[in-house]
């Protein structure tokens, strides 16, 4: 495996009086997907979040391509080419999908080629392209989140469950476009709860558990170790 | 070109479309339509006011920043043309010099404020643009020898923009051509090119950065934009134009004092218009500042119609009593919120 794009050294995170993050090592290889897993409320968002800045680390490195973008405001940490789809969506819903894709693209004007692409993977950017982003469905905001993460190359994304709630169809079309990305050579540390996505799509995976990460390996040895499974995460993947 | 003109932000509804033409022939052609000194005094306030809520409504309805400032802003505006007029005496080249310096101050002291208190939370900035705006009207009534204290200013401008001044034949329509006339042309131009940079300005990618912000500031932060530097230019921006809209009340009244420019009353109003209006619709302060002035300036009269009119009728002319009008204004407003919630342009939008 190549060298890491991202590593967290030793990170704690606190939100208000609650340490969350107490001590997590992490490291996602360039050009491949990490699968970061683990039961709910052992620290994956805070995870994720810490990594964009949104909270703050108290201690450790966050280190991304060789620097320490630890203390670094948010919008610089996305500018250095990570894209980050959260949990909740957070798609501007006042506004229309074109003007959620145009500001999405931060370093210019939207490259043509790249936005026929993204509507030819999620059609329904294509159909409602001048709609209100407020009024599509849970599944088109879902494209359109992660659509919005893609319209320009990023170096990494980070992704919070994209295909939670969401009907088979429509985990089918986004585990398509997350396997294109991987193709274009990204790097990807994605939080999934679908086994079946994780292990299609995980090249490596971590897991956490009361704030840290318990057990990092390759995707595979996990996938094939059901009693593994069940002493990290309590249970076994195959029948989650 | 009519649409490129208004920045592609159509108003999406027939009726919109209807009220906001009439209002704007109705503005252009006032001293035409509506003869008499009164009339065109409530059109011209109408028209700075249009400007004073649609530039607030930039930081509040766009940006999601709550001010309590503007009319600080706006009043600095205002004694900018004043002080001006009565240091640089009468002249064109007061009123600009007055103008720019009131507006630059105006964003120089937003910025101030805007860094040290929009960077931690919107909240704030509240509080804080609440006791500066505290602080400078009390500065304002203590320093009298420079702003005339709580008498305020009277100034001298171009004889061009006063009565005195008659041009071509005298009259047309039997309306006196005279320098009024061109004052309040002045005014209603300006309005309307202001007016049309500031929806330029919520179409521009800028206020689309500002909607996401208003929106969701965490995850426009996430998306790469720096959230303190788009909202402290809203603020500034809007501090800006409120002081020239300031200024442009300063060249119409010919007076300035603290009642007429600074008080706290004022800033409820513009409040009031925004929200009767629409937050975030730009139209919104059209029709928001046309509706409050009218009923301000003429809701007396239309009560002392109906006491008149019900003069025989028991305990009725009691509650249309002239005296009562601040009551039924604030009545309607109360029923104007309930049933539109969204503002007028918000429920004529959904309701297209």
């Amino acid at each position: 495996m190549s060298d890491p794009v991202l590593s967290l050294q030793g990170v704690h995170t606190d939100i208000a009086q609650y340490h969350i993050l107490r001590g997590v090592d992490l490291e996602v290889p360039a050009g491949g997907v990490t699968m970061l897993l683990g039961r709910n409320g052992v620290g994956k968002t805070t995870t994720l979040r810490t990594i964009m800045g949104l909270w703050r680390a108290k201690e450790g490195r966050v280190v991304f391509r060789g620097e320490d973008i630890a203390a670094l405001p948010t919008p610089a940490i996305a500018r250095r080419g990570i894209g980050f789809v959260p949990e909740d969506m957070g798609i501007f819903s006042d506004l229309s999908v074109e003007e959620n894709m145009t500001l999405a693209a931060v370093s210019g004007p939207i490259d043509a080629e790249r936005l026929d692409w993204l509507q030819s993977v999620f059609p329904p950017l294509r159909t409602f392209w001048k709609k209100e982003a407020g009024t599509l469905s849970g599944g088109q905001k879902q494209m359109l989140s992660v659509a919005r993460a893609m319209i320009e190359k990023r170096r990494l994304y980070l992704i919070d469950e994209p295909t939670k709630g969401l009907a088979p169809a429509i985990v089918a079309t986004l585990a398509g476009a997350l396997r294109a990305l991987k193709q274009e050579g990204a790097s990807i540390l994605l939080v999934e709860q679908n086994f079946s996505v994780a292990k299609a799509l995980g090249d490596t995976c971590a897991v956490m558990d009361d704030g840290r990460v318990v057990w990092a390996g390759e995707m595979a040895t996990l996938a094939g170790d059901t009693a593994l499974q069940e002493r990290l995460m309590g249970l076994s993947m195959e029948s989650a | 070109m009519l649409t490129r003109l208004i920045s592609g932000d159509r108003p999406r509804s027939i009726v919109l479309t209807i009220i906001l033409l009439a209002i704007l022939i109705g503005l252009a052609l006032a001293p035409f339509l509506f003869p008499g000194i009164r009339s065109l005094e409530t059109a011209a306030r109408i028209c700075i006011f249009i400007v004073l809520v649609a530039s607030y409504d930039l930081m509040l309805g766009y940006g999601g920043i709550v001010s309590f400032a503007h009319t600080m802003f706006f009043g600095m505006g205002a004694y900018g043309v004043a002080l001006a007029s009565v240091h640089m005496g009468r002249g064109f080249d007061a009123l600009i010099v007055g103008t720019l310096a009131g507006a630059v101050a105006a964003a120089v002291l937003a910025l101030l404020i805007g860094l040290f208190s929009l960077r931690v939370r919107a909240i704030f900035f509240a509080m804080i643009t609440l006791a500066v705006a505290s602080a400078v009207a009390v500065l304002v009534s203590q320093l009298s020898s420079l702003t005339g204290g709580e008498d305020g200013l009277n100034y001298q401008i171009p004889r061009a923009l006063t009565p005195a001044f008659k041009f071509a034949d005298g009259r047309l329509f039997d309306v006196s051509l005279n320098g009024k006339l061109l004052n309040y042309y002045l005014v209603f131009f300006s309005a309307l090119i202001l007016f049309l940079l500031l929806l330029r300005i919520v179409n521009s990618p800028f206020g689309r950065v500002l909607q996401a912000i208003r929106e969701n500031d965490f995850r426009a932060e996430a998306i790469g934009y720096r959230v303190v530097y788009y909202r402290t230019a809203a603020t500034c921006i809007s501090a800006a134009v409120a002081a020239i809209a300031g200024s442009l009340f300063a060249i119409w009244l010919r007076y300035v004092g603290p009642d007429t420019t600074l008080s706290f009353e004022i800033m409820i109003d513009i409040l009031l218009m925004v929200v009767i209006g629409g937050m975030g619709t730009m139209y919104g302060a059209v029709i928001g500042a046309a509706v409050f002035i009218i009923a301000q300036n003429y809701l007396q009269e239309l009560m002392a119609v109906a006491a008149s009119a019900t003069a025989k009728v028991p305990v009725l002319p009691l509650f249309f009593d002239p005296d009562r009008w601040l009551l039924w204004l604030g009545v309607l407003f109360v029923l104007s919120v309930y049933f539109f919630p969204t503002g007028i342009v918000g429920r004529l939008r959904q309701g297209r």
